[in-house]
């Protein structure tokens, strides 16, 4: 694994992440995760669907095509909840604002003047590809971040032993590992034909936590 | 319109919006401390400054709304982000949901002068990462207990300005001013301390004048 992968998974890499909970935040507030019984569920539950998309993205954008717009179009189209592609998109410019400096390239240039809010598996996918490392990378790193996020907000707003959540991430390496290896199978397809797994649990979570955060506190962007 | 170069008539045009970005004040400190009714304070006195403001309450809404309700300052020169649980880290560690909502601001008011960038209330470690702020204000109040200054830490120690607020209250609550202004002073070195009530000086006179010597 190429050491761009370890900076861009870091929880104290600076764009942005940690003010996203993944869906976690409104699930705990409708107690459909009340501690670490539920969680592990909610976490390989995300890996598989939300995740994986992530994963698939992120692995085609490690091999720089030059369609940068279309290649995010295509995500956006399987990204159905408006809530998730505001949060994608946040973490996306988020994550490019930190890894312009660190990987300066016109490739990130030109993907930038395409797509000034690229979606963040694209971003990470770009910085993994700009930096050398592959698409199995970039997925590997997509798909961690799918999980890490939300796992560290279960924490924050559960008060969990982080112990035990750390342990549950730690749990889904093997599915990880087998993700990316299918997500960087499929990296060269045309941008149209990528998989387009998708989690309708998940997107009207998103879209009630916007929608609440209006009404009450809400700690967490998404 | 005259062309004659030596002429001094009034220039007829507005001034050229300054180009780069607005200076931007961090203003930290506990929470309850007054670090929104300074900001509210800040905005009424700043009249000839175009502002906005970024705040990272808990309640997103609550410190906006209550600009919004002193009047002081329009809805959409007010963003707010949201921390996730973590105040310190959204204005030190990892800035970028604030400079995201600075960026917005800055899009939306061309020209813009100055943001003033409130954070969540912290502990007295929390201070702003100078990626995000061009100069920091961090307030304590007299009612936290006057040893506050004397425990330091990079707040107190290191902020462009401390300020101690509240001293109406000082002999409510059995502090001894000239303690803690001696502490702030002895752990400052030469940095500015300014002690204030809002009660008796709404409009934080001493706190402006500060802020517009940075301006100029
Ligand atoms: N007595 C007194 N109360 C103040 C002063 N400044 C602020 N307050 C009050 O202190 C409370 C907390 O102020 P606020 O600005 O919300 O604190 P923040 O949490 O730091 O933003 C509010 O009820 C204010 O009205 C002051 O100088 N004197
Ligand atoms: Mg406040």
């Amino acid at each position: 694994m190429d050491i761009s992968a370890l900076v861009l998974a870091d929880s104290r890499y600076p764009g942005g992440g940690h003010v996203h909970s993944g869906g976690l935040e409104e699930a705990v507030s409708r107690g459909l995760v009340r501690g670490e019984r539920e969680l592990p569920g909610f976490l390989l539950g995300r890996l598989r669907t939300a995740g994986e998309l992530a994963a698939v993205f992120a692995a085609a954008a490690a091999l720089l095509p030059t369609d940068w717009a279309g290649l995010d179009a295509e995500l956006d189209a399987r990204t159905p909840s408006p809530a998730q592609r505001t949060a994608s998109r946040a973490q996306g410019r988020g994550t490019m604002r930190a890894g312009v400096r660190a990987w300066p390239s016109p490739v990130l240039d030109a993907l930038l003047s395409a797509v000034p809010r690229p979606h963040h598996p694209i971003t990470l996918g770009a910085l993994t590809g700009v930096a050398g490392g592959s698409p199995a990378d970039a997925a590997a790193v997509a798909g961690y971040l799918a999980v890490s996020g939300p796992a560290s907000a279960a924490v924050r707003l559960l008060g969990l032993d982080p112990f035990a959540v750390n342990a549950m991430v730690a749990d889904l390496s093997a599915e990880l590992r087998t993700q990316a290896t299918r997500a960087a199978a499929t990296a060269a397809l045309p941008a149209a034909d990528l998989p387009a797994p998708g989690s309708p649990g998940l997107d009207l979570l998103a879209e009630a936590h916007a929608r609440h955060h209006k009404e009450e506190v809400r700690l967490f962007a998404s | 319109m005259n062309f004659d170069p030596t002429a001094t008539d009034p220039d007829a045009h507005e001034p050229t919006p300054a180009t780069g970005r607005a200076f931007r004040i961090g203003i930290g400190g506990p929470v309850g401390s007054g670090k929104t009714a300074l900001t509210a304070a800040l905005c009424r006195a700043l009249t000839e400054v175009r502002l906005a403001v970024v705040t990272n309450d808990i309640y997103t809404t609550e410190d906006a709304d209550f600009l919004r309700r002193a009047g002081v300052l329009d809805t959409d020169r007010i963003e707010a982000v949201q921390t996730g649980a973590c105040p310190h880290t959204a204005i030190r560690d990892d800035i970028t949901a604030n400079l995201d909502a600075v960026e917005a601001l800055e899009e939306r008011h061309p020209g813009l002068e100055l943001v003033i960038i409130e954070s969540g209330g912290d502990n007295l470690t929390a201070v702003f990462s100078r990626g995000l702020v061009d100069a920091q204000v961090f307030v304590v109040d007299v009612a936290g207990g006057d040893k506050v200054p004397r425990k330091g830490g990079p707040g107190v120690t290191t902020a462009d300005l401390l300020v101690i607020n509240k001293t109406d209250l000082a002999p409510l609550v059995g502090a001894d001013m000239a303690v803690m202004v001696s502490d702030a002073h002895r752990m400052r070195g030469t940095l500015p301390v300014i002690t204030q009530s809002l009660v008796e000086t709404p409009d934080a006179p001493d706190v402006a004048a500060w802020v517009r010597g940075l301006l100029r």
